[in-house]
């Protein structure tokens, strides 16, 4: 597939990892926003090609991790409700909430649906119109804008028994929490190219010039992340601390502009809680009071209503790097894969998660 | 986290503003695809779609920059010091 | 290592102890396995069974006889390249295959949703008389039951095969010895994204169809050709992932494999991309790998090329001298490597 294989080719991977190795003369530790990234680095071993100096911190860029409780709980809740129609994407299911996640919901009964987009969702609505159906809209922003366009049409096409069940956080008020915090360690930062691809680069100069940290916008092919990792290495290395574009074939300055101005249209920026790292303010998108009749918590009753987290979970400390995993008091006995108590831990992706495993080999038929 | 993934318009359905789409080609599958947010996008442009939305053109110029870093890369490489083409074994039967 | 050999990549990891079965119960991961060995192995412990294998060898009067069962559940009921009762046939003939077994007869058992067209189940009845009849296995018993309307997916098919096993053939995942190559018979992928995409409403430039396919041909060219087979699985669900993970895991050997080794056709690979989905785990129904003694591994290639259904076949990996055993890790296209674990459960298409 063109603009996909020729980004994961072995010896110009070799290359860049040989370029990053002689221009990196300390440590240096760099977080890749994206989960998407951590992925691709997972998945091909990217990691693996950087010298021992480089340390690639995962940050919070997972919405399926970051989800809060309140919500994960809100979404079986809605779900259980007889004759609803809960449509989500396919990743949201395992998330485990205070009392079970989408896919137990499923087993006893409920109508739990795996679309690929909110459009399927509408579909579902139009093709059932006395049930209620309710898509959880969860993401960054780069999911924000199909979202709203589906309000839109749904309220254009006065579909009425249509609305979402919203959860949609944003990236750089994240990043500036990490940022922020007291022991930070994040030294550079790879941006999420498909975040910026819809947002532009434009609001992370504040960032960059308060902080000194380098931001390089990355992409999501192995050979995107090791020029990424390069450049900010060279920024780092050379005592600059800008934005810079490495993902250009899809991202421009001011991003997508048609895509923000449905996003503004239809959505309001609300502080929101983040699994395992608290409330962060500005954080979050919620419906414009215009379409407060596509909001499913209102709808179903549930507005206003928190979950209190484990005060136990640690992964906020984690993410930034303050902390090893094991050195969290609840690690690996009140909080493990199988019961975890927060974000880091929640998925396969996270620290914790990672720890767990590099520490305990799983036994033969374990789950 | 966005998973988005560039495919090739193959066709563009008759339809306007938020209605626009088209028929996207990754590899040969083939998928409707919302093309609202890509007004400039053409037939045998590439888009990177995510859940069913294409998010922008794909700027094919500027989508060969990373193949003239590595060119100049290898025209940094100390001598002798060249990145080999050592990679592991291939098996038979290829 | 680094500890990206300690990631998987299903995300999030779910809670193991669910009150309820789930759909992912049965999806060919970790759950499954979990379910198989806390419940079923547990309660019905025996020698046979102890060999985690797709089908049991048990000793006859002066031989010994293969024996395999396994139920069809599928939708939609007809996908391109195959419908439910081809699939019933010819898995069941390639789980005997996968014991070195020559599969002798079939038997079948249907449970029926009121309400289904008898023009539908004439549709599939003649799919598994021309199936059967192209394995060479004839169908001699059955079993037919009637549900209410509401409690079937329309038809469930569950058959089961008995098979001979000639004397001298012992193929089983404790025969795997370290040194060991695996061979994979063509691409992967194709069944379980033919399957997918009438689910998710894609198209295709030339159509997917589904591998599926009675694999008693190439495996007994290989067997009769006198290569050292030690172990044979064919990647069902869980994919070829699942399957070398299941041999290594019950031989209790490390497998190193070759990404860039393992064909996959650009329009499967395109669709995976787009939904998120590893081909590694996507399902198969005509594909299986060999571990073969590493000195017979060319021959038993040109052997595989001789058939119809071997002549994409590859060397795709071996066994390593364990370091830990058990586990299967991939040199990946970039030259890196990582470990290939299990999914939990069904692969679910992904945002993130």
């Amino acid at each position: 597939m063109r603009f996909i294989h020729e980004y994961r080719d072995a010896r110009a991977a070799r290359r860049l990892a040989a370029a990053i190795a002689r221009t990196t003369t300390c440590p240096w530790t760099i977080m890749e926003v994206c989960g998407g990234q951590t992925h691709t680095i997972v998945k091909f071993g990217v990691d693996e090609l950087l010298p021992p100096q480089i340390t690639l911190v995962h940050g919070p860029g997972c919405p399926v991790c970051v989800t809060p409780l309140e919500l994960i709980d809100k979404a079986v809740e809605i779900a259980s409700i007889p004759g609803v129609i809960f449509c989500s994407f396919g990743d949201m299911l395992r998330v485990p909430g205070t009392h079970g996640d989408l896919l137990a919901a499923r087993a006893r009964g409920a109508d739990v649906r795996v679309v690929y987009s909110p459009l399927d969702a509408l579909a579902v609505a139009r093709a059932h119109p006395r049930r209620q159906v309710v898509f959880f809209a969860v993401g960054f922003e780069t999911t924000a804008p199909a979202n709203a366009l589906a309000v839109v049409q749904a309220q254009r096409q006065g579909v009425r028994n249509f609305s979402l069940l919203v959860a949609h956080v944003l990236v750089p008020p994240a990043m500036e929490a990490i940022l922020a915090s007291p022991g930070n360690r994040v030294q550079g930062f790879l941006a999420a190219g498909h975040v910026c691809t819809v947002m532009g680069y434009e609001e992370y100069r504040p960032l960059a010039a308060r902080y000194g940290v380098p931001i390089v916008v990355t992409g999501f092919e192995p050979l995107d992340i090791l020029q990424g990792v390069y450049m900010c290495v060279r920024q780092l290395e050379e005592g600059r601390a800008e934005v810079e574009n490495q993902y250009v074939r899809s991202v421009r300055p001011q991003g997508n502009r048609a895509a923000r101005e449905l996003i503004a249209q239809v959505f309001c920026v609300v502080p929101r809680r983040w699994r395992g790292i608290g409330e962060i303010p500005k954080s979050g998108l919620g419906l414009q009071p215009a379409y407060a009749d596509f909001d499913a918590e209102r709808r179903f009753g549930l507005a206003g209503r928190g979950v209190e987290e484990s005060t136990e979970c640690r992964s906020g400390l984690v993410l930034q790097g303050v902390l090893k995993p094991p050195q969290c008091p609840a690690f690996g006995t009140r909080c493990t894969p199988e019961h975890p108590l927060g974000a880091t831990m929640v998925s396969s992706e996270g620290a914790c998660a990672a720890y767990y495993r590099y520490r305990r080999v799983p036994a033969q038929g374990a789950l | 986290m966005c998973l988005a993934v560039p495919g090739k318009i193959v066709s563009i359905t008759p339809g306007e503003g938020l209605e626009r789409s088209g028929r996207v080609s990754f590899g040969g599958v083939i998928k409707e695809v919302n093309l609202a947010f890509v007004p400039e996008a053409q037939v045998g442009d590439y888009v990177m779609v995510h859940v069913g939305f294409a998010l922008s053109r794909v700027d094919e110029r500027e989508a060969e920059q990373i193949f003239a870093y590595l060119a100049e890369l290898e025209a940094q490489e100390p001598a002798g010091d060249a990145v080999s083409a050592e990679l592991p074994p291939r098996y038979s039967g290829e | 290592m680094r500890d990206a050999e300690d990631f998987v990549l299903s995300c999030p990891i779910p809670i193991s102890e669910y009150p309820q079965v789930l759909l992912a119960h049965g999806g060919g991961g970790k759950l499954m396995h979990g379910l198989i060995e806390k419940m079923f192995l547990a309660a019905f412990r025996n020698p046979p069974l102890e060999v985690r294998h797709d089908g049991a060898v048990l000793q006859a009067d002066g031989g010994r006889i293969a024996l395999s069962t396994d139920s069809y559940v599928v939708r939609p009921l007809f996908f391109p390249g195959g419908d439910i009762g081809t699939l019933a046939v010819n898995g069941t003939v390639n789980d005997l295959a996968m014991c070195g077994a020559r599969p002798l007869a079939l038997g079948a058992a249907f449970i029926l949703e009121e309400g289904l067209p008898m023009e539908t189940l004439w549709r599939v009845v003649r799919s598994m008389q021309d199936a059967a009849a192209a394995a060479g296995v004839p169908i001699v018993t059955g079993d037919t039951k009637v549900v209410d309307r509401g409690k079937g997916d329309g038809l469930f098919v569950t058959t089961a095969g008995l098979g001979i096993v000639p004397p001298g053939r012992d193929i089983r995942p404790q025969r795997v010895r370290s040194g060991d190559v695996l061979l994979l018979n063509g691409d992967v992928g194709r069944h379980g994204m033919a399957v997918m995409a009438v689910r998710e409403g894609l198209s295709f430039e030339s159509e997917i169809t589904s591998d599926c396919a009675p694999l008693v041909q190439p495996v007994m060219a290989l067997l009769e050709g006198g290569v050292q087979v030690h172990c044979l699985r064919d990647l069902t669900r869980g994919g070829l992932a699942g399957a070398v993970i299941e041999i290594a895991r019950a031989a209790g050997v490390h497998v190193e494999l070759e990404e860039r080794a393992i064909p996959v056709r650009p329009d499967v690979q395109g669709a995976c991309e787009m939904l998120g989905l590893d081909p590694l785990y996507v399902a198969n129904e005509g594909r299986f790998v060999a571990f073969v003694a590493p000195q017979d591994a060319q021959r038993a290639l040109e052997i595989l090329w001789g058939t119809a259904l071997g002549a994409e076949a590859r060397i795709i990996g071996r066994v390593e001298a364990a370091r830990k055993g058990g586990l299967v890790t991939m040199t990946t296209t970039i030259g890196a490597s990582r470990v290939v674990d299990m999914l939990s459960g069904e692969q679910l298409p992904r945002i993130c």
